[in-house]
């Protein structure tokens, strides 16, 4: 690293390390793109699994959507610093003579793009695959829009933990599910109300607040769990 | 001794093994003492539950595992934060320590709660509120205990571990309230545990002595395990030799 990444301001460095992530993410786009595979290929399996009922799926859709996009979360974490890991990017980026805060936030950032952002967009289809109601459509996109950031920052906790362990996935999931557990209730909750036709602005601030208390708190347990894993 | 000096001096696995022999038999007899008398009390003296008949008397037993269950999470969270700040060892070994205790007493409430609501509630299993945090608890310890196994050198495992149970402990609160509130949404008035909040003394004294029992029988197995744990990783020390060698210190 030179001296211009130590020094440079915290705006410059973060749009750097954005714009360093997304390109790199671009150009291996296949691999970014298999959660959004995989949580479509899932539904399909939800639906089959079903018999393909409207009124089953629709019911479970809510569940179906919220569970799904945990999941597909959960997979795409593992490669969220491996690669970084292994070409010794990270340990670069942990001789930074300066807080790492907004680095990571940067990756999480980026991350979140492919993951939190790009199934909230996509979360329409997702829905009407399930047979969700129309009108919970767009609680269903707010909830994604407002909880994923939680996700995937508790999720890069995790991820940061394991990243030096040979076989980190399970453990990974083991680690992070139970933590999403207030996302999920509060996500899926929200899309619930939506459907029976009553308020939910209560959840989406829950949601809101939960990914706010992320956004201070993960960058800095991610910091203390990269300088961990890269001791080992 | 200042607290100031106390702290200085716990960093010190050796002081505290020198010093912590007295305490795991303090402990280990209060418990045994607190904890026959409380559950002969409860289970033999305390009247029947006016609704629950006998079966309520499983309280002794569960009310007091959960709440060590919780407690014992909440000293991770806090060894865990010191171990980060200070890098004191002992934390470490707290740490350690506590994961297999904290996750046998989850367990334990788990069950004894799956025993009780057969006979009340008509079902092993029910997603009830608290049910479902503790199960969250269980889940919580038991990643706390592979990722201790997974991760090869110790003193990286223990402050990985340190990690995870800070984070788990500002998460508690918020997967509590989530999961209560996630009962209001789900159930009406299908389940109501004993319509009496407030249990006659007959009744929640021995169980108050039941709960003291756990804390020493919780007081006596973390020291045990601290002074086991120190002799393992300390062997190689010059003074765990010589205490191996014969001379008690």
């Amino acid at each position: 690293m030179n001296g211009g990444l130590a020094t440079a301001k915290p705006g410059t460095l973060f749009i750097a390390q954005l714009r360093r992530e997304l390109t790199s993410t671009l150009r291996s786009l296949a691999e970014a793109l298999n959660p959004l595979v995989f949580l479509f290929l899932a539904i399909t399996l939800f639906a089959l699994g079903a018999g393909g009922d409207p009124e089953t799926l629709g019911a479970y859709a809510p569940a179906i959507i919220w569970v799904l996009v945990l999941l597909a979360n959960q997979l795409s974490l593992e490669a969220m610093f491996r690669r970084d890991f292994e070409d010794g990017t990270l340990e670069q980026l942990l001789l930074l003579a300066r807080p790492l805060f907004i680095p990571i936030l940067a990756k999480v950032c980026a991350q979140w793009c492919v993951t939190g952002l790009a199934m909230t967009l996509l979360s329409p289809i997702a829905a009407m695959m399930l047979y969700l109601p129309l009108d919970a459509l767009g609680v269903t996109m707010l909830t994604l829009l407002t909880g994923s950031p939680a996700i995937t920052l508790i999720g890069a906790v995790g991820a940061a933990l394991t990243v030096g362990l040979r076989r980190g996935g399970v453990l990974l999931a083991l680690l992070v599910l139970p933590l999403f557990v207030p996302t999920l209730i509060f996500g899926a909750g929200a899309i619930m109300q939506a459907v029976a036709g009553m308020g939910t602005s209560a959840q989406i601030y829950w949601l809101m607040a939960i990914s706010m208390l992320s956004l201070t708190i993960g960058p800095f347990a991610v910091q203390a769990a990269l300088r961990i894993s890269l001791e080992q | 001794m200042t607290l100031k000096e106390f702290w200085h001096r716990l960093g010190s696995p050796r002081w505290f093994y020198q010093i912590s022999g007295p305490f795991g038999w303090v402990f280990g007899s209060l418990a045994m003492a607190l904890l026959v008398i409380g559950t002969y009390w409860g289970l033999a003296v305390a009247p029947p539950d006016y609704q629950q008949g006998n079966s309520f008397r499983i309280i002794y037993v569960h009310v007091p595992s959960a709440i060590l269950a919780q407690s014992a999470y909440m000293l991770m969270g806090a060894a865990g934060l010191v171990l980060l700040v200070w890098r004191m060892k002992l934390a470490d070994m707290v740490l350690a320590a506590t994961v297999p205790f904290g996750m046998s007493m989850t367990a334990l409430a788990l069950f004894t709660g799956a025993v009780w609501g057969k006979p009340t509630w008509g079902a092993w299993w029910v997603w009830d509120a608290r049910t479902t945090s503790m199960l969250v608890l269980l889940f919580l310890y038991i990643g706390l205990y592979a990722l201790r196994q997974a991760v090869p050198r110790q003193e990286a495992a223990g402050r990985a571990c340190a990690v995870l149970a800070v984070v788990g402990v500002v998460n508690i609160p918020i997967i509590k309230y989530s999961v209560d509130w996630w009962l209001t949404l789900h159930q009406g008035a299908t389940f109501k545990l004993t319509e009496s909040p407030s249990m006659p003394p007959e009744m929640w004294l021995p169980l108050l002595v039941n709960v003291l029992g756990f804390y020493c029988f919780f007081g006596a197995n973390l020291v045990g395990r601290l002074r086991l744990e120190i002799l393992r990783r300390e062997h190689g020390t010059a003074w765990v030799q010589e205490l191996m060698a014969g001379g008690r210190t």
